[in-house]
C-alpha cells in the first residue's frame, strides 16, 4: 500500500463518520420537537411539584406504579455498555468496534436518565439531600446511589476516552465543521498526537475501565432488583432477582443498540461500516441473551407456580389468567418467545426484520418492569379495604404518563446530541483496523 | 560492625543543630502558654464584668431535650416560634425502662370502629387514612369471620426501618416505631417492605392543612401532616409520655384493646381499665401474631376470635369517596 493510497483511505474515513457533525434543518426540527414535548412533560411535572404524588394514579396500596418500572426500566437499558464494551470486547470480539460508542453512548444517556427519573417518584424531591446527609448504609436505597453514580461516571469516561483521538483528528482534519465547534474539540483532544506513548496510556486506561465497569454493572441492576427482592411480598421475594433483572437488562440493551444502529446507518449513511454482518451478530447477541432471560423467566414462575403457597397463589392467578394475564402473554410470547424463534433464521437478522423485533423487545421490556413492580402490590398478605375503589386497583393518571414519558425524550435528546456531535463509529480505531498505522498531525 | 553511611547515625553536628531546636520549641511553648494564660485570665475577667447584671432570680426550666436547667430570670428570652420540633431528641430516645406492648381480643371487636375515629381525629387524617383499621378477614372459607383490628405491629424487627435511606422511620427503644416528617424524603420503600400494610401516605395536601400551618411539629404525633411523607401508627407516643393509654385503646367501647409495658408483665384493658398478667393473657387464650413467620417479631399480639357472643356482620361503613 502506498502513502497515496493510504491517505486516501483515511480521508475517506474521515469524511464518511464525520460529515454528519453540522447543523441541518433536520436536526433542528429533530431537536425542536424534542425539546417541545420536554417542555409540556415538564410542565405536567410542575403540577406534582406543586400538588404532590397524588396527581399520579400511584395509591396507599400500589405506591410505586410507573415511575418506578420507569426506574427499572432505564438502568435495565443502560446495562448494555458493560455487555458490549466489556465482556464482549474484552474477549477479543472485533466486529465489535463500530458499535461499542453506540452501546456507551445508550449506556451514559439511560444511566443519567435513570438518576433523574427516580427524583419524580419522590414525595418530597427537595429532600434529595439528605440521602447524602443522613443515609444509612442499611438502606439498599444508598447502595443503588453509589453505584448508578460509580456505572454512570465510569462509562462517561469510557465514552470520552476513545473520544479524544477522534477529536484530534476532526478539529484538524475535518474542514466542513462549524467554527465555533473548532475550539472546543481542540480544548477536548487534550493536544493529542497520536504519539506511541500517548495511545498506551490510553488504551491501558480504557482496559482498566473496561475491568472496573463489569462489577458495577453488574451491581447496579442487582441492586436495583434488590429494591424488590429485601421485601416478603409474593412476586417479590425471590433469590434469583438479580440475575433475572441482569438477563433481562441484556436483554433491553440489545434491543435497544440495535435499534440505534439501524437509524445511525440510515440518518448518517453508514451502510459501509455498520454492514449486514453487524446486524446479523447483534442478532445472534440478542437471541442469546433473549435465551437466557427466558431460562430465568422459567425459574422465576415455574418454581413458585408449583407450591403455589397462598400468596404466590393469588399473584400468579392474575398473571396467567387474572387481571394482568393479556399483558403478561403479550409480553412473554411476543416479547420473548416468538422473538427468540425468528431470530434463530438468518433472514431475520437482516437490518430491517432484527429492527422490529428489537423494537418489539424494547416494549415489552417495559411493560415487563410494569408487571414486576404493580401487580405485587395489588395483592398484599392481608386484605386491602375501607379504601376508594383507586387505592385498590392502579390505573396510571394522565399526568403521570407525561412525567413517565419525559425520560424517554431526554434519553432521545442526549443520545441526539452525543451522535451529532462526534462520530457515531470510533475513527480513530477505524482507522487502525483499516490498516492506517500513524496519522500524521500536520 | 556499623556501617557509618547510614541516614539514621546522626554526626555529633546534626545532633547539636537538632538540640538547639528542640531547645528553641521548648522556649516557644512556654511563651505560648504565658501569653494563652494572660488572655484567659483576661477573658475570665470580661465575663465576670458581664454576669455583674444578674437579677439573682433563679428559674428553673425544661430545656427541648427533656433536661431540667436553671437560668437567671433576665437571661429568659421569649422566642417566636422555635421552628424546631417538638420531642426532637426524646422523641427518639423513648420513654426509659419501658417496653411497650398491645393485645388485641378478636372475639371482642364488632367493628363499632370508634378506635378508627379518635385515632383519626388526634392524628389530622382524611377518612381514608388508617393508622388504625378494623378488616372483615376470613382464614378459609370453612372457618367463621372475624374484625380484626390492624394497625402498626411495631415489629422487634422492623423491615420499614432497615429500608429507610435516611433514618426517618426508626425503633425506639420502648419498642415504639416512630417516623420523623421532617426527614422523611418520600420514597415509599417502608410502605412497600411492610408485610402488615400498615403505612400510609400524604398523598395530596393533608387534611385541613391551612389550619394548622405554622404549628410546631410533633414527632411523637405525627402532626401536623404533611404532604408528600409518610404517617403510621404511633403507639400513641405523645399518650404514653403522659402516662395515659393510647387513644384507640381508651376509645374501644368493647373492651378489645390491652396495653402496657411489657417489662412489667402488665397490660391495661383500655375499657374495663382492669390491670391483669400480660404472660397469663396470652398464655391462658392462646395469644398470637400475625405472620409470625415472617420474622418481624411484633409488639402487637392478638387473641383468637373464639366465644363471640354476637354475630359477624359485613361491614356497612360507606367506603371513602375517591381521592
Amino acid at each position: 500500500m502506498t502513502m497515496d493510497d493510504n491517505k486516501l483511505t483515511f480521508d475517506k474515513i474521515t469524511s464518511d463518520l464525520t460529515h454528519h457533525i453540522r447543523i441541518n434543518k433536520g436536526f433542528l426540527i429533530w431537536m425542536g420537537f424534542l425539546t417541545i414535548s420536554l417542555l409540556i412533560c415538564l410542565y405536567a411535572y410542575s403540577l406534582q411539584l406543586s400538588k404532590g404524588l397524588g396527581v399520579a394514579g400511584i395509591r396507599d396500596y400500589v405506591t410505586w406504579g410507573m415511575y418506578l418500572a420507569n426506574f427499572v426500566f432505564f438502568v435495565a437499558a443502560s446495562l448494555i455498555g458493560m455487555l458490549i464494551s466489556a465482556v464482549l470486547g474484552l474477549i477479543g470480539m472485533k466486529w465489535l468496534t463500530p458499535i461499542t460508542r453506540i452501546a456507551e453512548t445508550i449506556a451514559v444517556a439511560f444511566a443519567a436518565v435513570a438518576g433523574l427519573v427516580i427524583v419524580s417518584d419522590m414525595g418530597r424531591p427537595e429532600r434529595l439531600a439528605y440521602v447524602f446527609l443522613y443515609g444509612r448504609p442499611q438502606s439498599p436505597i444508598l447502595w443503588d446511589v453509589t453505584v448508578i453514580t460509580t456505572y454512570f461516571v465510569l462509562s462517561l469516561l469510557l465514552l470520552f476516552l476513545p473520544l479524544i483521538a477522534d477529536m484530534a483528528i476532526i478539529h484538524r482534519k475535518v474542514s466542513t465543521l462549524p467554527s465555533w465547534l473548532k475550539p472546543v474539540y481542540k480544548v477536548l483532544s487534550l493536544n493529542f498526537t497520536d504519539h506511541p506513548e500517548q495511545n498506551k496510556i490510553i488504551n491501558r486506561a480504557i482496559r482498566i475501565l473496561l475491568i472496573l465497569l463489569i462489577p458495577a454493572a453488574l451491581s447496579i441492576h442487582t441492586v436495583t432488583s434488590w429494591l424488590f427482592a429485601v421485601t416478603s411480598r409474593a412476586g417479590w421475594d425471590s433469590t434469583i432477582f438479580g440475575p433475572y433483572f441482569v438477563s433481562g437488562a441484556f436483554v433491553a440493551g440489545s434491543a435497544a443498540v440495535i435499534i440505534a444502529m439501524f437509524f445511525f446507518r440510515k440518518n448518517y449513511k453508514l451502510q459501509d461500516y455498520l454492514t449486514d454482518m453487524h446486524f446479523n451478530n447483534m442478532g445472534k447477541v440478542l437471541a442469546t441473551v433473549s435465551l437466557v432471560y427466558l431460562y430465568f423467566n422459567i425459574n422465576e414462575f415455574l418454581v413458585p407456580g408449583y407450591k403455589l403457597k397462598r400468596a404466590d397463589a393469588v399473584h400468579l392467578h392474575e398473571l396467567f389468567v387474572g387481571k394482568d394475564a393479556i399483558l403478561f402473554w403479550i409480553v412473554q410470547i411476543g416479547g420473548l418467545i416468538l422473538p427468540i424463534l425468528f431470530m434463530l433464521f438468518r433472514r431475520f437478522r437482516k437490518p430491517l426484520p432484527i429492527m422490529l423485533i428489537s423494537i418489539a423487545v424494547l416494549m415489552a421490556a417495559w411493560v415487563k418492569r410494569y408487571l414486576i413492580v404493580v401487580p405485587t402490590q395489588e395483592h398484599p398478605f392481608l386484605p386491602i379495604q375501607h379504601v376508594p375503589q383507586n387505592f385498590v386497583h392502579y390505573s396510571p393518571t394522565l399526568i403521570e404518563t407525561l412525567i413517565s414519558i419525559a425520560p424517554f425524550i431526554l434519553v432521545l435528546i442526549i443520545i441526539t446530541l452525543i451522535s451529532k456531535f462526534f462520530p457515531v463509529i470510533p475513527l480513530h480505531e477505524t482507522a487502525r483496523e483499516k490498516g492506517i498505522e500513524h496519522i500524521k498531525f500536520d | 560492625m556499623e556501617d557509618k553511611n547510614t541516614p539514621h547515625a546522626p554526626n555529633e553536628s546534626e545532633t547539636q543543630k537538632n538540640s538547639s531546636r528542640r531547645d528553641f520549641l521548648k522556649n516557644l511553648g512556654l511563651a505560648g502558654v504565658g501569653v494563652a494564660t494572660g488572655a484567659a485570665a483576661l477573658y475570665s475577667g470580661h465575663i465576670f464584668e458581664a454576669k455583674k447584671d444578674v437579677s439573682g432570680d433563679q428559674k428553673v426550666l425544661l430545656t427541648q431535650d427533656g433536661k431540667l436547667v436553671q437560668v437567671d430570670s433576665l437571661e429568659i428570652k421569649a422566642l417566636e416560634k422555635t421552628g424546631v420540633a417538638l420531642h426532637e431528641v426524646e422523641g427518639r430516645e423513648g420513654i426509659p425502662g419501658r417496653r411497650w406492648v398491645m393485645v388485641t381480643d378478636l372475639s371482642k371487636c364488632r367493628n363499632a370502629r370508634k378506635c378508627i375515629n379518635v385515632c383519626q381525629d388526634a392524628h389530622q387524617l382524611r377518612p381514608e387514612q388508617y393508622h388504625m383499621n378494623t378488616l372483615q378477614m376470613q382464614d378459609t372459607p370453612a372457618t367463621a369471620p372475624y374484625n380484626m383490628p390492624k394497625n402498626c405491629q411495631h415489629c422487634d424487627n422492623p423491615p420499614c426501618v432497615a429500608v429507610c435511606p435516611v433514618d426517618a422511620t426508626y425503633k425506639r427503644p420502648d419498642g415504639v416505631v416512630l417516623i420523623d416528617n421532617e426527614r422523611c424524603i418520600g420514597c415509599r420503600f417502608c410502605m412497600a417492605a411492610c408485610p402488615y400494610s400498615a403505612r400510609i401516605f400524604n398523598w395530596i395536601e393533608p387534611k385541613d392543612a391551612a389550619n394548622y400551618q405554622g404549628q410546631d411539629y410533633n414527632v411523637e404525633l405525627n402532626v401536623p401532616q404533611k404532604v408528600g411523607t409518610i404517617s403510621k401508627c404511633l403507639f400513641s407516643a405523645d399518650r404514653l409520655r403522659e402516662g395515659k393509654l393510647p387513644y384507640c385503646v381508651e376509645a374501644c367501647p368493647n373492651g378489645v384493646y390491652y396495653f402496657g409495658d411489657e417489662n412489667e408483665d402488665a397490660v391495661t384493658n383500655g375499657t374495663t381499665k382492669e390491670t391483669v398478667r400480660l404472660s397469663k393473657l396470652l398464655r391462658d387464650n392462646g395469644g398470637y401474631q400475625l405472620m409470625p413467620e415472617l420474622g418481624t417479631k411484633p409488639r402487637v399480639y392478638y387473641l383468637p376470635p373464639k366465644n363471640r357472643l354476637f354475630p359477624f356482620e359485613e361491614a356497612t361503613d360507606a367506603t371513602p369517596e375517591k381521592v
